[in-house]
Order: structure tokens, then sequence, then C-alpha cells
């Protein structure tokens, strides 16, 4: 009998390489992974991304602020009042606006309801990944629920447009805190019971506990956060370590996982689910009557200056730098999305899994690719 | 590509005096005084301060050692790099400015490092050896605004297609080509 010997340069062992996608129908979006594999065993891999990059940041140089809301929507498509929020609370710095309480609690109800609609969207893509049909079903039925409050109080189920600097467009419907009051109940029950599906299936935890494991210590060295680094057991989450709006006002944990493998990564999501509910619900309760903007001028034009904001959307640490040169159209927009950061540590956490455990591994950090590209 | 002014680049902006704001928080404060005393190690360095934001503005040979010396002295303790951006102020001053947004997750701070790099021959040293994160933001600094990192050479295009010819981030890039139809 013939034994085969383990090669150890890659040289020399590399037999195949695969290449997935563009548009692998489980790659969450335009992306390609180039993967070289030694039998079942990734060597080594390379992402390709720029398939969607529409120059998101050079468009803002020609357009007035006020314009740029809508575009920021369409970074993170899934979490889109984060990301105009995020660009938004820049524009609001630079020129020192003072936002009325209750803009800022429609802001945050708004918001968080986002993180839960996006973390159920993860939900289900990632039971599909893993290879469960059933999660996908009741990941988007509570989404739904999530998209028809949006539609009934921003008019459209994704490009909002909503929050705008100095407030929010328009108040809220009159039966919108009982239609919240509502919605939490049936996502309370949503989460115990989509939690309850997958979470601790015995198949489930045989694929995904133990691979893709990435350390708190490598995972901030790649520039990784949200969930993905709170996975890993560093607790940090800038809504408490450096808050922005009226998020200090709320009492929230901060949940983090151990391992930093897929498994942690999914249920920190699962978990922060529930935070977002308890922020609501807080929220909710002590919302003001009031005024739902500030007095801003309809052509803004900020002092000349720079300011760089960080926020927590639902994929991690989203960062807006805004250079403005005293006009009416900002000098430079830059943003700084979670998505791309995270993906660059994809090669790390792939390094010796199986090639089957890819799209697993990938689908965990969540990505977006509407973000990653800009 | 037919190089065409834009109209809007092409009128001149006026230049305006900068805001002095400043709007430190605890975290800041203390930040901005260690920073102070530390930095008259490198020479050339200047701080102040945008809004909350500590600013460091060095020359680019410097780079390398002030962003080591930020990662690994206890006080600083700057972990986490943000991102890497690049203005282009070639039109008014000639230069490109990279900045660094650079976070402490262990002990909460922020603060910035700004090179300015001539606009004829924009190369600046790689942190990558620093902060790992470093690798695909300093890939779209060389896709977009044709950036040079020293011991990166042969980058390949990561948000452009093979072959794409021009730095579209580019304020001197033309832009919006197409009028009414």
């Amino acid at each position: 009998m013939q034994v085969h010997q383990q090669v150890s340069e890659y040289s020399d062992a590399i037999d195949l390489m695969v290449n997935m996608g563009p548009q692998h129908p489980s790659t969450h979006g335009v992306f390609r992974l180039v993967i070289w594999v030694d039998g079942e065993r990734i060597v080594k891999v390379e992402p390709h991304i720029g398939y969607l990059h529409r120059g998101s940041e050079k468009i803002c140089e020609s357009e007035q602020y006020s314009q740029i809301v809508t575009l920021f929507d369409r970074l993170d498509y899934v979490g889109n009042l984060n990301n105009e929020l995020a660009f938004c609370l820049a524009v609001e710095k630079l020129t020192e606006t003072v936002v009325p309480e209750r803009a800022e609690y429609i802001r945050v109800i708004l918001c968080e309801l986002n993180r839960i609609a996006s973390h159920m969207l993860f939900y289900g893509v990632y039971g599909l990944d893993v290879g469960a049909t059933t999660p996908m079903l009741y990941g988007f039925r509570e989404r739904e629920r999530v998209q028809e409050l949006f539609e009934s109080v921003t008019g459209a189920r994704m490009m909002h447009n909503y929050i705008r600097i100095g407030g929010v467009k328009e108040d809220v419907p009159d039966d919108f805190d009982k239609n919240v009051l509502i919605l939490l109940d049936h996502l309370k029950r949503g989460v115990d019971e989509c939690d309850r599906l997958l979470s601790q299936n015995e198949m489930f935890l045989a694929r995904t506990k133990g691979v893709g494991i990435i350390t708190g210590e490598d995972a901030l060295d790649y520039g990784v956060t949200g969930p993905a680094l709170r996975a890993s057991g560093v607790i940090e989450d800038v809504r408490v370590t450096d808050p922005y709006s009226i998020y200090s006002r709320f009492d929230f944990g901060i949940p983090v996982g151990s391992n930093g493998d897929c498994w942690d990564r999914y249920y920190v999501r699962v978990e922060e689910m529930r935070e977002s509910i308890k922020i609501v619900e807080q929220a909710i309760s002590d919302i003001p009557d009031g005024d739902i903007s500030a007095k801003v001028r309809r052509i803004i034009r900020p002092p000349v200056g720079e300011v760089f904001v960080r926020t927590e959307s639902p994929r991690g640490d989203l960062g807006v730098f805004l250079v403005s040169d005293g006009s009416d159209k900002p000098y430079r927009v830059k943003v700084r999305p979670p998505s791309f950061a995270n993906l660059q540590a994809l090669e790390y956490m792939l390094e010796d899994t199986y090639i089957a455990d890819a799209v697993l591994v990938l689908g965990s950090i969540d990505i977006i690719m509407g973000e990653v590209d800009r | 590509m037919p190089m065409k002014e834009s109209s809007s680049i092409s009128s001149k902006r006026e230049i305006k005096a900068p805001i002095v704001r400043e709007d430190l928080d605890q975290a800041g404060e203390n930040l901005h005084k260690i920073l102070k005393e530390s930095i008259s190690d490198f020479p050339g360095s200047e701080i102040s301060v945008s809004i909350d934001m500590v600013t460091v503005k060095i020359d680019s040979v410097q780079l390398a050692k002030i962003c080591e010396f930020l990662k690994y002295t206890e006080k600083f303790g700057f972990d986490y790099l943000s991102c890497i951006t690049v203005v282009d102020y070639e039109k008014d001053q000639e230069i490109f400015e990279m900045i660094y947004h650079l976070i402490s997750i262990r002990l909460h701070h922020k603060m910035a490092i700004k090179v300015p790099l001539p606009s004829n021959d924009p190369t600046v040293p790689s942190v990558l050896g620093v902060w790992k994160s470093a690798d695909w933001f300093e890939r779209e600094a060389h896709d977009l605004f044709g950036i040079k990192f020293e011991g990166r050479e042969n980058l390949p295009p990561l948000l452009l297609y093979e072959g794409f010819e021009g730095y579209p981030g580019r304020k001197s890039y033309p832009f919006h080509d197409y009028g009414e139809w």
C-alpha cells in the first residue's frame, strides 16, 4: 500500500483551484472567491471585490448635503436607517445642530428595529448557508413585520430617506406607539422561536462549532468590528464605549462570545436582537412630544472643518469622515464600512478549513456588498 | 479616456478659514495632554484639535515609527486602525493628505494622524506591518488616488477592474460628463 506523504510546502500541494462567483448563490452579493485546495482542505483564498463599485464617495462630492442621505441608503441596503443616521450625525456635529428630543427617540427606535430586521435576514440566510431551509421562512416572516412598520412610518420598505439632517422627515403616524408594542410582542416570540429552531440543533452545532475561529486580538488587528468582534470576546460596542445620539440613556447589555467561531458569531446576533428589543421598549415608554426637526437651512453650508463620526451599524463600526470647505457640497466624504474591514479577515478565518465550510464562514461575517464596494 | 474638465471642479472655490472648535471629552483631554509630552520625540510634528479629534500632523518619513510607537506604548495602546482616508488638495495646495484614524478599544480614546504628500510623487510608507487592517484600505487608496506604498509594489486593483486607467477618486478626474438628453 502506498502512503500519500503529507506535503507541507503549498506549492507542491496545490492541485486544484476553485472559483466561486461572481454571484455564487450563497455568497451574499456579487463577490468572487478564488480558493486553492489540497484535497478538501483550503490552502489559500483570494477574495475579489469591486463588482458593485459605484463611486458613492465621489458622487457625494457633487451633491448637496441634504441630497446625500439617499446615497447612504444604498450603501448598506439592509441597515438603511443606521446608515442615514451616521451621515446625519456627522453633518450635525459639524454644524452644531441640536436635534429635538422626539426626533432622537424616533431615530433610536427605528434604528434598533432596523438592527433586528438586519439580524433576522442574517438568521434566515445563515440557515440556508448551513443547509437548513426552514429558518429562512421564519427569519423573513419576522423581518417582514418590521418592514411593514417602516412602510407605515417612512413610506418605503427599504430606501427610506427618512432621517434628515436636524431630525426626521415627518412625525410618526398616530398609531405608531400601539403598532410598535404589538410588533415587539411578535418579535419577542419570534426571536425565541427562531432561537429554539436552529441554535441548539445538533447538526447546526456540528457544522458551526469550532469553525472559522479568530481570536480577539487578531480580529482587532484585522479591523473586525461589530458582532464578529464581540463573538471573539472583545467587549466593544460604539453605542456604549463612544455613545452617540441618546444611547447613553438606555439600559442594555452587550452580548459577547468566547470562542470566536461561526456559532458564536451567529449567537451574538440572536442575543443582540433581544437587547435591541429592550432598547425599543425603553424608548417607546419615554418618547416625549414636541418638534421632530431642528430649524436647519434648506441649503446647508457647514463651516470649514472636518469631522469623524463612529456609529454602531448592524454589521459593526460604521464611520463617516466629512471634510467641508464651507460650500453647499462636501469636499470629501469617506465611509468606513464595517463589512469592508470584516471581509479582510476572511483569509485568516478560512485558513486550514474545509472547502464545504467556506460559504459557512463567509455567511457568518454577514457582509453586504453594497457597503463593501461602495 | 478623454480628460475633460468638469464644470464643478474648474470653478475656483474660495478658501475660507477653518473653524476652531474644541469639544474634547475626558478621554480626549487626557490623550491630548500625554500626547503633547511624547510628541516632541518626533521632530516636525504638530498637534491640534479638530472638534473632538486629537490630530497629529507628521512627515511621511516618520509615519511607520510613530504608528509603532502609538500601538505598542502602554498608555496609548492604539490597537485598532479604523480607516485610511485620502483627501485631494491638489488644486489649492498641491498635496494629498493621508488621514489615519486610530482608536484604542482598550482605553476608549481616538486620534487622527495626518500625512501630507506632494501630489507629484505621493509615496508613503505602508503601515501593514503595524495593523493588518491597513491592507485593503491602502489598496483602495492606491486604486482611487494613485498613492504609492513603500514595500507594496505591484498592487493589484481592488475596487477597479484590471487595466483601468486614471485615478477616479481625484478631483482632476472627469466626473459628470453627460448633459441633458
